[in-house]
């Protein structure tokens, strides 16, 4: 089994209000996916269709390789809710040690899994306190060692950055890499796109309650922009430019194109050459997350 | 099983964290200091002539009869009290402030949480009863040597009753939110309370209609009926048919009211399990 995630047509309505219209996707084994889309387009409700949360209104899904809801499934699951509440009466200590039992962890191994955990999101001095005292930033890290205590093979993150200062952004990232290193899969919620660009394998934007895009960060299909410093700039060099690409255009002393594809630039350079002009800079650049974002979701849906 | 007694745990943990046991603790000691100091000067008044004669010890126990009465009367009241209000707000609360979520997506069925909460909440519901009831027991006894009788049945009712509507408590809170379910489970105490009285005088004034009007309540909601029970067999034959007290029993609940409260508290709990568990959270 290749995928740890698998739906078709998973649809969920409260009432009259659909949430989520049609969710079908695939998730790879030991892929880092994030789910991208504006605030109400139906993220949060396909994670918690996902969780066993809640039940579908249509549509069939696996998590694991067992159906949707799945008890048993859950003991290799971490999941890290959005708006993050826990019993404030606990210690942090005390409260990975109830979260370890339900996971069906004990004795010796859970004690060390704690320790370990606590000193791996920064918590080891405040491990004894209540979590009444501590700060967001400290409870999303007592949640995110809460969703790695049973070493999961997928983890579900709902914004997972959201609220948290530089250093818990550069936690939870380094967290991520560190599970895909491990092997395991992590399907995170997010709208905020530039922590996505350094974390996603593959990314899926959804709007009004659909997956209207699917695709690999590192393979990004489509074009790339390719800018040149060059020593000289005429028309007629503009002009047989065109020939690499589109858009040829120059913008504070710079030429830019628009180029189909990465195997362009070496002709480019090879062409500029053979006109004699000197070459200062050749640089190519992927369309940013966010261009894209706008792009599949239209100018009315802007992220956050 | 690994899951119910986890979140059992997890509950006992919550009834100490919130101070909830601290609280009942030391009113319910000063509850007891108080019955405790009332009862011996009033004792002492009987056995010491005080009362201007010397009462016989037959009168003497219908005295201290309706002394611990009154004591009882009062525990089981705050027990009520604690059976409603202490898991009032353990569904609803964790549901609206997102605590279930790291808890429902754990491997552990979603009726293992219901059930772990609810035997958290009666391990220290029966332990409350055990302290308030009991020691108004023992303190009768130690004071003025007066014996309780069917105490361990006395007390199984009392706790029934306080199953009941703790259980009914928590059934709310899978559906309503904290206040609506405390709304609803004091409703329906009142109800129970109004019918239990409408039965007794029905029975002394020989009005079947209102009699019947009053089972009719109690099978609505038997938690009154169950208070009655345990009165009247706590108390000797002489004393429960004196007069109408809030523990004179002249209509007795049947053995028919009680079996129908034990299935009553066995389907709110079925009923909360099923509700909880298909529950959008």
């Amino acid at each position: 089994m290749n995928s740890v995630i698998e739906t078709a047509g998973l649809r969920k309505a409260f009432g009259s209000k659909v949430a989520v219209d049609d969710l079908t996707l695939t998730v790879g084994r030991g892929e880092v996916f994030g789910f991208l889309g504006p605030n109400g387009a139906g993220k949060t409700t396909s994670m918690k269709m996902l969780l066993g949360l809640v039940t579908p209104t249509a549509g069939v899904g696996q998590v694991l390789g067992a159906p949707l809801g799945d008890v048993k499934a859950r003991a290799k699951m971490g999941f890290l809710p959005e708006h993050f509440r826990f019993q404030d009466w606990l210690s942090g200590r005390e409260f990975l040690r109830f979260h370890g039992r339900l996971y069906g962890l004990a004795g010796g191994v859970l004690t060390r899994r704690i320790e370990e955990l606590l000193e791996r999101v920064d918590l080891l001095d405040a491990a004894d306190r209540p979590l009444r005292g501590y700060s967001k930033g400290m409870l999303q890290r007592i949640g995110l060692a809460q969703a790695l205590l049973n070493q999961p093979d997928l983890v579900f993150l709902d914004e997972p950055t959201s609220g948290l200062d530089p250093l818990g952004r550069f936690l939870v990232r380094d967290i991520i890499v560190a599970l895909r290193e491990q092997g395991a899969s992590v399907f995170v919620n997010s709208h905020l796109l530039s922590e996505v660009e350094v974390t996603c394998d593959r990314v899926a934007f959804v709007k009004r309650g659909c997956v209207v895009r699917e695709m690999a960060l590192a393979e990004q299909a489509g074009d790339v922009t390719v800018e040149l410093k060059l020593g000289h700039v005429d028309a007629a060099l503009l002009a047989g430019l065109a020939q690499f690409g589109r858009d040829v255009r120059q913008v504070d002393g710079l030429v830019r194109l628009t180029a189909s594809d990465e195997a362009t630039l070496p002709d480019i350079a090879r062409w500029l050459v053979a006109q004699g002009v000197s070459i200062y800079r050749l640089a190519a650049d992927h369309k940013s997350l966010e261009e894209l974002f706008l792009e599949v979701m239209g100018e009315d849906e802007r992220p956050g | 099983m690994r899951g119910i007694l986890t979140v059992a745990h997890l509950t006992l943990h919550e009834v100490k964290g919130r101070k909830v046991a601290l609280a009942a603790l030391i009113l319910g000691v000063a509850f007891l200091v108080v019955f405790g100091v009332g009862l011996y000067f009033v004792y002492r008044d009987m056995i010491g002539g005080g009362l201007g004669f010397t009462p016989s010890r037959a009168q003497q126990n219908v005295g201290l009869s309706f002394l611990v009465m009154a004591g009882l009367y009062a525990v089981n009241f705050l027990m009520v009290m604690m059976a409603v209000l202490m898991p009032v707000d353990t569904l609803a609360g964790d549901i609206r402030s997102g605590v279930i979520q790291t808890l429902v997506t754990k491997p552990v069925r979603r009726a293992s949480i219901v059930l772990g909460k609810w035997l958290g909440f009666w391990v220290v519901l029966a332990l409350y009863l055990v302290m308030m009831a009991g020691g108004v027991m023992l303190i009768a006894w130690a004071i003025a040597g007066f014996e309780v009788q069917n105490a361990p049945a006395g007390l199984a009712l009392m706790l029934l009753e306080g199953t009941l509507l703790m259980t009914l408590s928590i059934l709310g809170g899978t559906r309503l939110s904290t206040l609506a379910t405390g709304v609803m489970v004091f409703g329906l105490y009142g109800l129970a309370f109004i019918g239990g009285w409408l039965e007794q005088l029905g029975a002394v004034l020989g009005n079947v209609t209102t009699q019947n009007f009053g089972i009719i309540a109690s099978l609505i909601v038997p938690s009154e009926a169950l208070w009655q029970l345990a009165s009247y067999v706590m108390q000797p034959p002489l004393i429960r048919e004196v007069s109408i007290t809030p523990f004179s029993v002249v209509s007795v609940p049947s053995t028919g009211m009680l079996v129908w409260a034990l299935v009553y508290t066995l389907g709110a709990l079925l009923l909360a399990l099923r509700q909880f568990g298909k529950r959008d959270l």
